[in-house]
């Protein structure tokens, strides 16, 4: 009789890739409900969004690439580059901006490169990149007042409305800055203390931000957990930040303090969703270390001497660059080697 | 409790041996015939030493290695020879190759043996050669005969002797079994070991999801020096480098051997085999083999004749036919497939998995890779499974082979986790198997541009000597026209007429002196070589000799390292062959030397 001829090993433990992708998705919630709490419907509104138009444009790439589309489309991995996207945009983002965002991210960042595996860049920061630097108005003006919702906040069919019309004139009443951006055009002229007066602020470090942050952090120490993710990109990324913050920005007076570099902004979803995008990451234990603090000290660089608010999307995208130098001069020693072989022959480092 | 270190990566997959420790170990019985492949481990193949027809006697030698590595052949019970025939045999290929068909007469009648009463007054060289005569080569994975194992290279002590009873692999408790039934013939066996080797240091590693054999063994070692080492239940904790690491904390160096850290690796059943050679003289006739799987009503472990059918197996577990899916020889870790139950159980065979296909589920389709990095961080050995992985996809084995991807111990913990179910292993086995080719076609062309070269001297050393020769030719042909003339002059001075019969005389003279010119040419021509083209035969005596002994040394190091199932053979070998060719040419050399006149080591002659 015909047995099954099969090469070892025989046993294997199903762990596949969507259902990894899937942990990400969950994993991502705590922060998103967070978002959702402080900024309002935005939020769950642009993920939603994205997901769909990630999908769509996912299904319709493949198709023309003539790949077998439902195979692709059920490693969850399109969803996951809608949903970070979805949690980056500010909250009031014009649906088409979100939509060339995600596009973007999808046909040029992904398929164009070969699709699943193949690209360089992290999907979703290439598509955030392209329309901040191409529609700044649109992405530096549309963030929501953070706990609006307790101050007369717009209802979800007022927000859909907003994001629906595409009209890139903000609400002012319901934006405003960025804690990032706002301390650090305040501080030339006034003093910590001054600053952190204002609204956005809060009570804490900076007012409903603290809260994102913390929740993504939570989710992110979940993939750690489930072996989803390592904990070297993320320990990189916020010891590189933090140093950098601690040797340069030690005064609060001059520049933003620890603690609003690690809490406000995109810091944690960075740390643990984005950075750690294995396509486009390093490799090896210490490769990834070094990435993750390349990331960092970028972050900090950007958000500190830069024009452009968004510094996590420059920094992620400019240590892709570094990956293949990174990874050629980062592998681990191997057992019964005395050293590790740096470099690989016949290409240049 | 001694000291234990972990090593890094490995997987903790389901262990299913429970399916096959509720029953002893049964003995198998005699199928209807035996088949006995000529070649059961590494090594050259052995050669029958019975006729067809001829009735041989349990125990009996009927197939031998005479020239070569390799250990002899033993009839499993009393009968006729039937054949000498290609049969499928154990491998991953599905191959066929020389087995002797054995037709047991049912008698099961015993040849006659000589146990020794104590091994300890004989030799080691003694022991080893009871041991190699027993047949016995390694039980546990790839079959090195166990004698040359057991002799450590010259300058190696070994400090450590290591009882490998971990067996990590998933469902198989073959080493389990036996531990648990022959502890004490594991310990004996052991101790002959230890009497050859006189290591300082005698431990028995075994995985702690084993308390049966651990509780026995630690009895049957009662009052000895032996340690048990109880090491924590991990995938591939079994692998001879992972133990190594696990008990005493080093590595075994990159291409090296255990040998070269003081250390040496034993199975189990081997160890129970040395002890039935040296105090039974039962020759290795007979192993321990695990029949598992859902489609056997009947799992559990076999005392099973070596050269019976897996088919015959499979019926004595109860073999549900309709069941039947996958058959795997060995762990599903690291176990092949067969395609076919005809093939018999030999030296090495521990385990067949007679799977159902819910069991052993075809893997989903190959995804992309997405770099997650699982591979890497279960792979025993540090290495970089996915960067392995592109390279040899993309044939850069070059990359590859820097990657150090013949440190890969295909163990199979990187397929096994990959969410998007690559195949890995099957990668490495791929760009290993193209590297191999591609060293063995340079090798090729390395000696055929020697060749080459060779060829190109010699026509340019004969070219030159033509060249010499014909400027003798030259000279000597222009002294005689200026003899001629010189004479000539004379003859016109003298003012005799020339008439035409002295004018013939002359030239028949010239013609005369010429041939004269040329023999004298001819003559001093060899002898007129310069010296360095013709080395005296001395030298060559030296070159040939210095040679030999290259060729020697580099003999004697393959040995060991073949010995120690050194991850260099195959660099060695390389070696070997090379200084095997330069002994050759300067043989060659030598004997041509001799043979050409005139090349006594004497003064060379001026030319001019």
């Amino acid at each position: 009789m015909a047995f099954v001829q099969q090469s070892s090993p025989h046993a294997h433990r199903a762990r596949p890739t969507s259902r990894v992708m899937l942990w990400v998705l969950i994993a991502a919630l705590p922060g998103l409900f967070a978002q959702t709490l402080f900024f309002g419907w935005g939020n769950l509104i642009n993920v939603v969004f994205c997901i769909t138009v990630a999908i769509v444009s996912e299904a319709a790439l493949l198709r023309l690439r003539k790949k077998p589309v439902a195979f692709f489309i059920r490693d969850n991995t399109a969803a996951v580059t809608g949903l970070l996207l979805g949690l980056s945009l500010p909250q009031f983002t014009p649906w088409w901006v979100s939509a060339v965002a995600v596009i973007s991210a999808i046909v040029v960042a992904k398929q164009l490169y070969g699709g699943l595996g193949s690209n360089p860049f992290n999907p979703a920061m290439v598509g955030y990149a392209l329309v901040l630097v191409s529609f700044p108005v649109a992405m530096t003006t549309n963030w929501a007042e953070p706990a609006m919702l307790w101050e007369g906040a717009p209802g979800f069919g007022e927000t859909l409305a907003t994001i629906a019309s595409g009209q890139q004139t903000a609400i002012d009443g319901w934006t405003m800055a960025t804690p990032l951006d706002e301390y650090k055009h305040k501080i030339a002229r006034h003093t910590a203390t001054e600053v952190l007066a204002h609204p956005t602020f809060g009570d804490g470090i900076a007012k409903g931000w603290e809260w994102v942050n913390a929740a993504f952090l939570a989710g992110g120490l979940l993939l750690i957990g489930l072996r989803i993710i390592t904990w070297h990109i993320p320990a990189g990324f916020l010891g590189g930040l933090a140093l950098m913050s601690l040797a340069f920005g030690s005064n609060a007076d001059l520049y933003a303090p620890l603690s609003l570099h690690l809490l406000a902004g995109g810091t944690m979803l960075g740390a643990f969703f984005i950075a750690t995008d294995p396509v486009s990451a390093a490799t090896s234990h210490q490769g990834k270390l070094i990435y993750g603090a390349g990331i960092g000290i970028l972050i900090y660089l950007i958000r500190t001497w830069g024009n452009y608010p968004d510094a996590v999307a420059f920094s992620v995208l400019l240590m892709n660059f570094a990956v293949p130098f990174i990874d050629h001069y980062t592998p681990p020693r191997t057992y019964g080697h005395h050293k590790a072989r740096r470099g690989v022959p016949g290409s240049q480092g | 409790m001694s000291q234990l270190w972990d090593f890094s990566g490995g997987i903790h997959p389901l262990e299913h041996k429970d399916i096959s420790t509720s029953r002893p170990i049964r003995r198998c019985g005699i199928p209807e015939r035996l088949i006995l492949p000529l070649q059961q481990h590494i090594g050259d193949p052995a050669e029958a030493i019975v006729e067809v027809g001829e009735r041989v006697l349990k125990g009996q030698k009927i197939a031998d290695v005479k020239t070569g590595m390799g250990v002899p052949v033993h009839a499993p019970t009393s009968g006729i020879i039937e054949s000498l025939t290609e049969h499928p045999v154990p491998h991953p290929s599905g191959m066929a190759d020389w087995c002797i068909t054995l037709k047991p007469d049912g008698e099961d009648q015993w040849c006659p043996r000589n146990p020794v009463d104590d091994f300890h007054a004989l030799d080691r060289d003694q022991v080893l050669e009871m041991i190699r005569d027993a047949g016995i080569s390694g039980m546990g994975g790839a079959g090195f005969p166990t004698n040359i194992k057991l002799r450590p290279p010259r300058d190696r002590k070994v400090n450590t002797l290591i009882l490998n009873g971990a067996e990590c692999e998933p469902y198989i408790t073959a080493d389990d079994m036996t531990m648990r039934e022959k502890a004490d013939e594991v310990v004996a066996g052991l101790k002959v070991m230890a009497w050859i080797l006189r290591p300082e240091r005698c431990v028995i590693g075994v995985e702690d999801n084993k308390p049966q054999a651990i509780a026995a063994l630690r009895k049957a070692t009662e009052g000895t020096q032996t340690e048990i080492a109880v090491i924590p239940t991990k995938y591939p904790s079994g692998g001879e480098k992972q133990l190594i690491q696990i008990l005493t904390g080093m590595e075994v160096p990159s291409g090296g051997i255990p040998a070269d850290i003081g250390v040496m690796c034993q199975n189990i059943g081997t160890a129970v085999a040395v002890a039935q050679a040296v105090y039974q003289d039962i020759p290795l006739i007979s192993r321990t083999v695990t029949i598992t799987g859902e489609a056997v009503r009947e799992p559990g472990n076999f005392e099973v004749l070596i050269g019976t059918p897996i088919e015959y197996l499979l019926e004595q577990a109860g073999v549900q036919q309709d069941k039947l899916s996958r058959l795997v020889l060995g762990g599903p870790m690291m176990g092949y497939t067969l395609s076919t139950e005809a093939v018999p159980v030999i030296k090495t065979t521990n385990c067949v998995i007679a799977a159902t296909a819910s069991e052993l589920p075809a893997p989903p389709p190959e995804q992309p890779c997405i770099r997650c990095g699982e591979c890497a961080e279960v792979c025993p050995m540090e290495l970089l499974p996915q960067q392995l992985f592109w390279y040899s996809k993309s044939t850069e084995f070059e990359k590859a082979e820097h990657l150090n991807l013949f440190d890969c111990i295909e163990c199979g913990a990187c397929s096994y986790v990959c969410p998007s179910s690559i195949p890995l292993v099957q990668y490495y086995r791929f760009a290993k198997d193209e590297i191999r080719v591609q060293r063995a076609e340079q090798l090729k062309s390395d000696r055929a541009r020697e060749r080459f070269e060779a060829r190109q001297a010699r026509l340019e050393r004969e070219k030159e000597e033509k060249e010499l020769r014909r400027k003798e030719r030259a000279k000597a042909a222009a002294e005689a026209q200026a003899k001629k003339q010189a004479e000539a002059e004379q003859a016109t001075a003298e003012g005799g007429a020339v008439d035409e019969r002295s004018a013939k005389s002359a030239i028949v003279e010239q013609a005369l002196a010429r041939k004269k010119a040329k023999a004298e040419a001819n003559q001093s021509s060899p002898a007129s070589q310069p010296a360095a083209e013709k080395p005296d035969t001395e030298a060559l005596e030296k070159q040939l000799s210095q040679a030999r002994s290259k060729l020697e040394t580099m003999q004697s190091m393959l040995d060991d390292a073949k010995a120690q199932q050194a991850d260099n053979v195959e660099k060695l070998e390389r070696a070997v062959a090379k200084n095997h060719d330069r002994v050759k040419r300067a043989e060659e050399a030598l004997a041509e030397a001799r043979n050409t006149p005139g090349t006594r080591p004497t003064e060379p002659q001026s030319t001019h």
